[in-house]
């Protein structure tokens, strides 16, 4: 890996009253490429996603971007820096439609007094915008982007989070069990929908249980374990029944990985 | 990425025979609805369409029932003069509902702001803009401390604003001594108090400056609502604050922003007030105004749970209680069964409201 990480942490350490959810942990993401994170429950895999994403911050440590240390202190921040983050629960209003949804927190005003002087929300830009998105992830199938989200099913809400930080993620996505609540079929689409972002040239941070989903995608597998990275492997190297054991601390890691 | 099967193939073993399966994942049911499903679509995007057709079906209703009388323009424009005040009040607890909060002080704050204004101009001699803006700082405060309670401390809004209710009904009746302010007193040092009593007729129709402020409102909140960005991060907070959050919108922000235009609105029906009834009476504290205002916008589908109705369903559920009301009236009907519809009303509402949120999948 010749490159320089596109976003680093180290040694970023997050209490919750007397639990250590985060032990000095660390971190690398390169450009272009699909990291998966792995880890068994309370590992703290969601604390570290959450510190990068802006969500929580950190008690110690330091995040880097394009080497420039950052303080996020809410999700807003990081995504004016360019990381956005799919949410397991998605994080969309289920009454608003597809189009509001997308640019919920980021609305574009209509150019002149009236968006000046009276905020007036452009809806037709916004609408036209969030369509383009969606057409060019495939999911055009969905006709009136006027919709309530409510009214989509799952693979399909997942379509709209995945193709809102997308539009908008300019460095990093970070999408948190984007497969988890989906059937067989779905899954699979949110996958390709993954390599198609990857394709973009953006680099994908994934957090999954699902082995062969992440064996499937991820260029390198980040292994979590008590609060810290445990190793890095490539998963053309290592079996998931190795991955599995790695992280649930069956097998130790070998030395060349916690290097990496 | 037209053809995603084909585009990437399988490689997990199981999914190999997904290629022969339909590929239409993300397409949209397009399967023919029963007729009962559509009305249901449409009424969930149309969720003032409810209260709508109850309003006309109401009128229709009374007008065969009473007969030309009920229909004259006279009637009709007087039931809006009636509705003014608590049309206002029902658009301000509707911004607060739509937050998934509710707010039970918006009568008394209502009250207190009357008080103030009708105090500022005749006990201290004030001029009348200044007794006015009294009026909107006392309201707007009243509001910004809901707001404050609500969304800093995070108090269960329900329980704020019982507290605010009675804090503010009494501190109404400790500083106004409950004196009434005669008509009298008032009209003697200024004129505009009483401005939005001010009347005018358009053919046979009689209007008051209190019917044009409410409709103007309304309709500006409902430009807010729908229009601006404020307006839809107030409906993500109330449909899902979680999910809201973590779109960037800073949910105590737009929480705080809701209780406090809710008290400035509460000033702004008390001046209303104060033109309707003449005088300024701090016993009114004891009317059921909050109630009044929940009903309205009950009545007009907005839902309890947050998130979802339009203000112009307020506005017609203030109406149908209106119409309702004046019907018995004219009937000669006893006063309680418009209490007893009143109460069927809401019932039926909040089950609709209830039919409609299962529109989903």
């Amino acid at each position: 890996m010749a490159q320089e990480p596109i976003l680093t942490a180290r040694g970023l350490v997050k209490r919750y009253g007397r639990v250590t959810a985060l032990d000095h942990a660390d971190f690398d993401l390169y450009p272009g490429e699909i990291l998966a994170v792995i880890g068994d429950n309370g590992a703290g895999k969601s604390s570290m996603i959450k510190a990068i994403s802006g969500a929580v911050t950190p008690d110690e440590g330091e995040i880097r971007l394009e080497g420039q240390p950052i303080h996020f202190r809410s999700p807003m921040e990081a995504r004016a820096a360019g990381i956005e983050t799919v949410y397991q629960n998605l994080a969309l209003s289920p009454a608003l439609s597809i189009a509001d949804n997308m640019f919920l927190g980021r609305e574009i005003r209509k150019p002149g007094i009236m968006g000046k002087l009276f905020r007036t929300l452009d809806r037709s830009a916004m609408e036209k915008r969030a369509r383009e998105k969606l057409s060019e992830l495939g999911l055009m199938t969905i006709q009136n982007i006027n919709q309530a989200v409510e009214t989509l099913s799952g693979g399909q809400r997942q379509g709209v989070a995945v193709a809102r930080a997308a539009a908008f993620g300019s460095k990093v996505v970070i999408m948190d069990e984007p497969t988890a609540a989906l059937g067989v079929k779905e899954s699979r689409r949110v996958l390709e929908l993954i390599l198609d972002v990857r394709r973009r040239g953006l680099p994908i941070v994934l957090i999954s249980h699902n082995m062969p989903h992440v064996f499937e995608v991820a260029d390198r597998i980040h292994i979590h374990r008590l609060g810290r990275r445990l190793c890095v492997i490539n998963p053309k190297e290592y079996t998931m029944s190795d991955a599995v054991a790695f992280m649930t601390g069956a097998k130790a890691p070998p030395g060349e990985a916690i290097a990496a | 990425m037209g053809e995603p099967n084909t585009a990437a193939q399988p490689s997990q073993e199981f999914e190999k025979v997904l290629v022969n399966s339909s590929t239409d994942v993300a397409s949209f049911d397009t399967h023919d609805k029963t007729p009962l499903q559509k009305i249901q679509h449409f009424l969930h995007s149309t969720p003032a369409a409810v209260p709508f057709v109850v309003l006309i079906a109401s009128i229709l209703v009374f007008g065969l029932a009473i007969g030309g009388r009920f229909f004259s323009s006279y009637t009709l424009t007087l039931i809006l003069q009636q509705i003014a005040v608590v049309g206002m009040l029902g658009a301000a607890q509707t911004l607060v509902i739509l937050t998934a909060g509710i707010d039970l002080s918006i009568g008394v704050i209502m009250v207190i702001s009357a008080v103030v204004m009708g105090n500022c101009a005749v006990s201290y001699g004030l001029p009348a803009p200044i007794a006015v803006a009294a009026g909107f700082l006392v309201g707007g405060a009243c509001g910004l401390l809901n707001g404050l309670l609500v969304s800093r401390l995070k108090l269960p809004p329900f329980i704020v604003t019982l507290g605010t209710w009675y804090v503010v009904m009494s501190t109404n009746f400790i500083y106004s001594e409950n004196a009434t302010i005669r008509e009298a007193d008032v009209t003697a040092v200024t004129q505009w108090l009483h401005v939005f009593g001010v009347t005018f007729k358009v053919g046979t129709a009689v209007l008051t400056l209190g019917v044009v402020a409410m409709v103007a409102l309304v309709f500006g909140l409902w430009y807010a609502l729908n229009h601006t960005a404020w307006g839809r991060h107030l409906y993500a907070v109330g449909d899902d604050p979680e999910a809201a959050k973590l779109s960037g919108i800073r949910v105590g922000k737009v929480l705080l922003s809701a209780y406090t235009l809710a008290g400035l609105i509460a000033a702004l029906a008390a001046w209303v007030s104060i033109g309707r009834n003449g005088s300024i009476s701090p016993s009114a504290a004891v009317t059921d105004y909050n109630l009044q205002a929940i009903t309205a916008a009950v009545i007009g589908g907005i839902s309890l749970f947050g998130g979802r109705g339009s203000i112009l369903g307020t506005l017609i559920g203030a109406m149908i209680v209106g119409v309702v009301s004046m019907g018995l009236n004219m009937l000669g009907a006893d006063p309680q069964w418009k209490v007893f519809l009143t109460g069927v009303l809401i019932i039926s509402a909040v089950a609709i409201d209830q039919w409609i949120r299962k529109v989903a999948a």
